[in-house]
């Protein structure tokens, strides 16, 4: 199994977020999370990303024929997990192409793999910033910071793109884009899909299915999954809303 | 312009990869008179250097004003009293009774010392564009680049020599800016001063590479006393550069530096520090008592004088690189990042005296406090009567990592002029959790995380460096946060 969670239940500040939770996914699928606020869905996404904050009162998840929490934070990324953050965090003075080269070239290091020199990496990121629509400009920043909140979002499907996960997980990154900002976002998906990578896309509302075509869409409510089936389910939500779940 | 040469930043990088590499002792014999502080040390430093009368006439006035001094005790630090009768004030390597002419008469052993510490003296290695002066505990080693620097009529020696052969500009300025009688450590300084770099620009001169002095403490129980003097005539330039380092030794070990900078009408001086004396260890055991007195004079109207500083070392600093400016339009800058961990304690900032019309300060302080370090800005902005418009803006920021350790900002202001501009932003902050998960999602370790968001917190400051300091302070940055996070 590429990614199984099985029976997960997660607590902080002494409060049961995520309870009995189930999801199996395969390589080479897109599922999507659909769930209203506070269901619990950037919970789950951290807990995944391996972020310190939680108590982990039962369950087990595999990623890749590993215990998942065997490894931590750093080890999971370089694994081949990435999070693109509902709320990109910035980062004052650090500039976005050393970041991202010293990213890449650890994820390359644990895969034995040989680093990628200044020139080749500067190449690569202009040529995915330029596919992906993203101004050269913005590769002399510092990491997210001022930048508007389509801008971080953008910055994110970029990081993706470079480096290349086998599970990608997208918090919401549809929120708050516009028409164009969104397609940008999709885009960065459907071209980085392969039967060799997954996705699990989080959102609550249905626009971004019309872009991305998910295999499976789950209704999470509550801390756990309460439906699971194809796009229709996107559909019947995107009509009643969640109200018929809870 | 400045060209950096690839083989001795590999050096820098694979001497910086570890956490104090510049320990080492070098096994040199060196000359050295007893130990302690008196008249007769003061006149064989002097005999030794063959200086003139009136030199040591003012070696001993500045030690009698000495003796009845106190050391300056308004800073936030903690230490056993210095006795100053249990120091060596003078170390020349065995056969120095002058300086080598040319490298083929310095001692291989030396040599091979700085090559280690990645400053290659052989004249065709040293940093492309980048004339060097080192000091070797008391003594001026080599000072390469010379002859395309005469040719510009640029002057750039040791002290030592200096004294020998510039004894007007020697007399004019010695001790003009900080007056012997200034305070206990710079009487302390005027009295024995061994080394340190002379340097002159014509008028009209820009210097076309950056002068730099690398300093080296060796000897055990050897106080360091060097003494630098620069002197930028009207509308020159210059770009000056000091590093320095020391072995690892379980006895403290006293650093006493002075400083004088003079700048004259439309001149500029460019003055950066990447300090990384040896800090002790991490039970606070040995590492260099630092106190230093730097001091600029804008002499001339539309002066500048900048320093920059990365102060990552030394157990002890004491350090207020200042300006005084005099001159109308006149600007003086410093930018600091100052780095403690273990049981470090840092007490630095700088003195901005506003005498001119129109005269301009600009202050940028980024003190990083890790494990059970104290680390403290103090900075002091005048504005006397006639400094009419002049401008001041201080920022400083401290980023805590841990919560054993301290910042502490001491701001003050004193103004006699109503049309003075003051502004004044401060920040504490611890580092922050999220940006640390951010990065670590993305791959990088929490060391790598961590020393990652450090260098972008003292970015402002780095980015004034030279370039191939810049890359040297950054690796600098990243060793001293070594060990401490977790
Ligand atoms: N750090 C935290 N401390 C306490 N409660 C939290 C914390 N993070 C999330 N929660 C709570 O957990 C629940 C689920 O939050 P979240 O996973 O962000 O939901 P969603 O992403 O589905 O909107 C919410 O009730 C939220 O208030
Ligand atoms: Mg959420």
């Amino acid at each position: 199994m590429f990614l199984e969670i099985k029976d997960l239940s997660v607590k902080i500040e002494n409060k049961n977020i995520l309870k009995s939770l189930n999801l199996n996914i395969n390589k080479g699928e897109v599922h999507a999370i659909m769930g209203p606020n506070g269901s619990g869905k950037s919970t789950l996404a951290n807990v995944l990303a391996g972020k310190e904050d939680y108590e982990i009162l039962n369950g087990k998840i595999i990623f890749k024929d590993n215990d998942l929490f065997d490894l931590n934070i750093e080890e999971r990324a370089q694994e081949g997990m990435f999070l693109a953050f509902q709320y990109p965090v910035e980062i004052p003075g650090v500039n976005i192409t050393p970041f991202l080269h010293s990213a890449i070239n650890s994820k390359r290091k644990r895969m034995n793999q040989d680093e990628i020199d200044n020139l080749s990496f500067a190449k690569l990121l202009k040529s995915k910033a330029s596919d992906l629509g993203i101004n050269i400009d913005m590769l002399k920043r510092s990491v997210n910071t001022g930048f508007s909140g389509g801008e971080k979002k953008r910055y994110e499907i970029l990081q993706m793109s470079i480096l290349n996960p086998d599970l990608a997980i997208l918090d919401e990154t549809d929120s708050g884009l516009d028409i164009d900002a969104l397609k940008i976002v999709t885009d960065g998906v459907n071209k980085l899909k392969t039967k060799d990578n997954s996705f699990l896309i989080i959102t609550h509302y249905q626009k971004l299915l019309d872009y991305i075509k998910p295999d499976y869409v789950h209704v999470m409510v509550n801390g756990s999954i309460v439906k699971s089936g194809g796009s229709e389910i996107a559909a019947e939500i995107e009509k009643d809303g969640f109200q018929k779940f809870q | 312009m400045i060209i950096v040469n690839s083989e001795t930043l590999n050096t820098l990088d694979s001497y910086s990869k570890n956490k104090y590499k510049y320990g080492f002792v070098t096994d040199i014999d060196s000359e050295k008179p007893r130990k302690g502080l008196n008249e007769k040390i003061i006149k064989y430093i002097s005999s030794k250097k063959n200086e003139p009368s009136w030199l040591l006439e003012w070696r001993l006035s500045s030690f009698r004003k000495w003796k009845k001094m106190k050391e300056p005790d308004w800073a936030n630090l903690n230490f056993p009293k210095i006795d100053y009768q249990d120091i060596y004030y003078y170390s020349a390597p065995k056969g120095f009774k002058d300086k080598p002419k040319d490298l083929s008469e310095v001692d291989p052993k030396l040599i091979e010392t700085y090559n280690k510490l990645g400053i290659p003296l052989e004249e065709q290695k040293v940093l492309a564009g980048v004339a060097v002066d080192v000091v070797f505990d008391s003594v001026s080693v080599a000072t390469t680049y010379k002859g395309e620097l005469e040719k510009l009529g640029i002057i750039f020696c040791s002290i030592g020599e200096a004294i020998q052969k510039h004894p007007n500009l020697i007399k004019k300025y010695l001790g003009s800016v900080i007056p012997p009688g200034d305070h206990s450590f710079s009487a302390l300084n005027s009295a024995v001063f061994t080394d340190g770099s002379f340097v002159y620009i014509p008028k009209n001169v820009k210097c076309p590479m950056e002068l730099s002095t690398y300093f080296r403490i060796n000897s055990e129980n050897t106080g360091q006393f060097e003494r630098t003097l620069i002197i930028a005539d009207k509308g020159s330039y210059v770009s000056y550069l000091e590093g320095c380092t020391a072995p690892k030794r379980d006895d403290n070990q006293l650093h006493a530096a002075n400083v004088e900078l003079i700048a004259l009408e439309d001149a500029e001086i460019k003055y950066s520090t990447v300090q990384n004396w040896y800090p002790g260890d991490e039970e606070g055991k040995g590492g260099i008592y630092n106190f230093v007195t730097k001091r600029g004079l804008c002499a001339g109207k539309n002066s500048k004088i900048s320093w920059t500083q990365v102060e990552t070392g030394s157990a002890i600093t004491w350090k207020y690189p200042s300006c005084i400016l005099k001159g109308d339009n006149s600007i003086g800058e410093f930018y600091s990042v100052a780095i403690t961990n273990n049981y470090q304690q840092a007490d630095t900032g700088t003195k901005m005296t506003h005498i001119g019309k129109n005269t301009k300060s600009k202050i940028i302080s980024k003190g990083i406090s890790l494990g059970k370090s104290q680390n403290t800005y103090r900075g002091e902005v005048t504005f006397l009567r006639k400094s009419d418009k002049a401008r001041n803006y201080t920022q400083c920021d401290s980023l805590l990592v841990g919560n054993q350790c301290g910042a502490h900002t001491v701001p003050y202001i004193d103004s006699k002029n109503n049309t003075a501009v003051i502004e004044h932003e401060a920040s504490t902050s611890k580092i922050n959790e999220d940006q640390l998960y951010y990065c670590r999602q993305r791959g990088l370790s929490h060391e790598e995380a961590v020393s990652l968001i450090v260098n972008g917190f003292c970015k402002q400051v780095l980015q004034e460096l030279p370039m191939e300091f810049a890359v040297e302070a950054q690796k600098l940055v990243s060793i001293s946060l070594e060990g401490s996070v977790g």
